[in-house]
């Protein structure tokens, strides 16, 4: 039992929820959770519900693992990390299910491949097992904020040249490109909404993120 | 017959689980320095793909679905345990990954200890549950199909992973402008590869 608690939101355990959000990005710089990103973000609405249910999922995972790390052998723990992400995913579908048919059923699969979302095994095992519960909540948090990030960055990008259109939810979808471009002679850029693209777009995330930060370069 | 020749082609090819679908980009990236160590790692996915797909379609079919349970009995008729799917099919994985893992360790210790911590995460590796779950959205008709999609996957991933560590292999000795290097360039060159990959789309088989 230490003597001296840490205040909540001191400078370290802020430090948690902004380092990930940029020069720790789970994504660029971690290569965590590369999947999930690349392949909801045809539109701006999957990417947003994707980046809500992966935050859940993080928050109480890492919450979970970190109340019970003490109790868990460790020859099995990956295996009860398994159980516990499982578990919440299970949930969070349902939910999204219930609450969201449409946008789950464009996010299909990737739904429940959240369980093998790197990021949140990744975390567990680097951050979670080993911390307290209130910094692996910031953790999590951090984490999910800069997977949200890149998502929503990428798919802005990918739906605004791709389509001339932003579904935002709540507000529907926004015609963003007014007719007179079209009528000009701009068409839509059609290999935009097409995977590859997703892949040379976090290329570029990644092109100009470690030009801006000298330290990232690989040598 | 044309049937499953069409699943397996398509599932190399068109629905290729990195290019089509971005499954499995982790230990694609992180693994594809060396041609050797990708080709091992290749080869454990198909195999584990090769076994799982089609236990999980047996699970599927047999307990998970809705009324799937009836073969039990006529009052088991109406139990739809589709919500567990997931649990079960992970658990299937885990298993099958360590059995992987203990036949590689007795069979070839060399590629066990170049593999390193890659070996037991194939049992988190998208690509594995992306199978499965693909599997259980497409509603194959029968186990053979389920098998050579499984198989199919598992080689289209490992042509893109052995692919890419041929290309970055080469890589090494290009001079490209610092930011890019490593992870940035390796992301560009796998967006390419997956244009290539798109001529594939339209073939009749």
């Amino acid at each position: 039992m230490s003597n001296t608690r840490e205040p909540l939101f001191s400078a370290k355990n802020l430090k948690l929820i902004t380092g990930p959000i940029g020069s720790q990005n789970p994504i660029t710089i971690q290569v965590l959770g590369i999947c999930s990103a690349l392949a909801v973000t045809a539109k701006l609405e999957p990417a947003i519900v994707m980046s809500i249910s992966v935050i859940m999922v993080l928050v109480f995972s890492n919450l979970i693992i970190s109340l019970l790390r003490d109790s868990i052998p460790s020859r099995i723990r990956i295996i009860v990390q398994l159980v516990v992400v499982a578990a919440l995913v299970i949930v969070v579908d349902q939910i999204l299910k219930a609450f969201a048919y449409e946008v789950s059923r464009q996010l299909s699969v990737f739904v429940g491949l959240i369980i093998t979302n790197c990021i949140i095994m990744g975390r567990l095992e680097a951050f979670a097992l080993a911390n307290k519960p209130w910094p692996s909540i910031l953790d999590a948090i951090g984490n999910g904020a800069g997977y949200g990030i890149i998502l929503v960055i990428v798919a802005f990008v990918r739906e605004l040249f791709g389509a001339g259109t932003l579904t935002v939810p709540g507000l529907g979808t926004l015609h963003l490109i007014p007719e007179a471009f079209y009528e000009f002679g701009y068409v839509n850029n059609g290999l935009m909404i097409l995977p590859p693209m997703a892949l040379m777009v976090v290329g570029l995330i990644i092109w100009v993120q470690r030009s801006r930060n000298k330290e990232l370069i690989e040598s | 017959m044309e049937n499953l020749l069409n699943i397996f082609i398509k599932s190399i090819f068109v629905e290729n689980m990195i290019f089509a679908y971005f499954l499995g980009m982790c230990s694609y990236l992180a693994v594809s320095k060396t041609v050797k160590t990708s080709f091992g790692l290749g080869v454990a996915v198909v195999f584990v793909l090769g076994i799982t797909v089609p236990v999980n379609y047996l699970l599927e079919n047999y307990v998970l679905s809705a009324g799937a349970l009836s073969w039990l009995g006529e009052g088991f008729a109406d139990i739809d345990l589709g919500f567990l799917s997931f649990i079960m099919f992970i658990a299937v994985i885990a298993s099958m990954v360590q059995l992987v893992e203990m036949v590689i360790e007795k069979f070839t210790p060399a590629l066990y200890t170049s593999l390193g911590i890659f070996l037991p995460l194939i049992a988190v590796n998208c690509a594995i549950l992306g199978g499965s779950l693909f599997m259980q959205e497409r509603a194959y008709a029968n186990i053979g199909q389920a098998t050579v999609f499984g198989v199919g996957s598992g080689i289209g991933w490992l042509l893109a992973i052995v692919g890419i560590a041929a290309i970055r292999e080469k890589l090494s000795y290009s001079n490209i402008p610092g930011p890019l290097k490593g992870l940035g360039i390796t992301f560009i060159v796998t967006g390419f590869m997956g244009i290539a990959f798109m001529s594939f789309m339209g073939i009749q088989l």
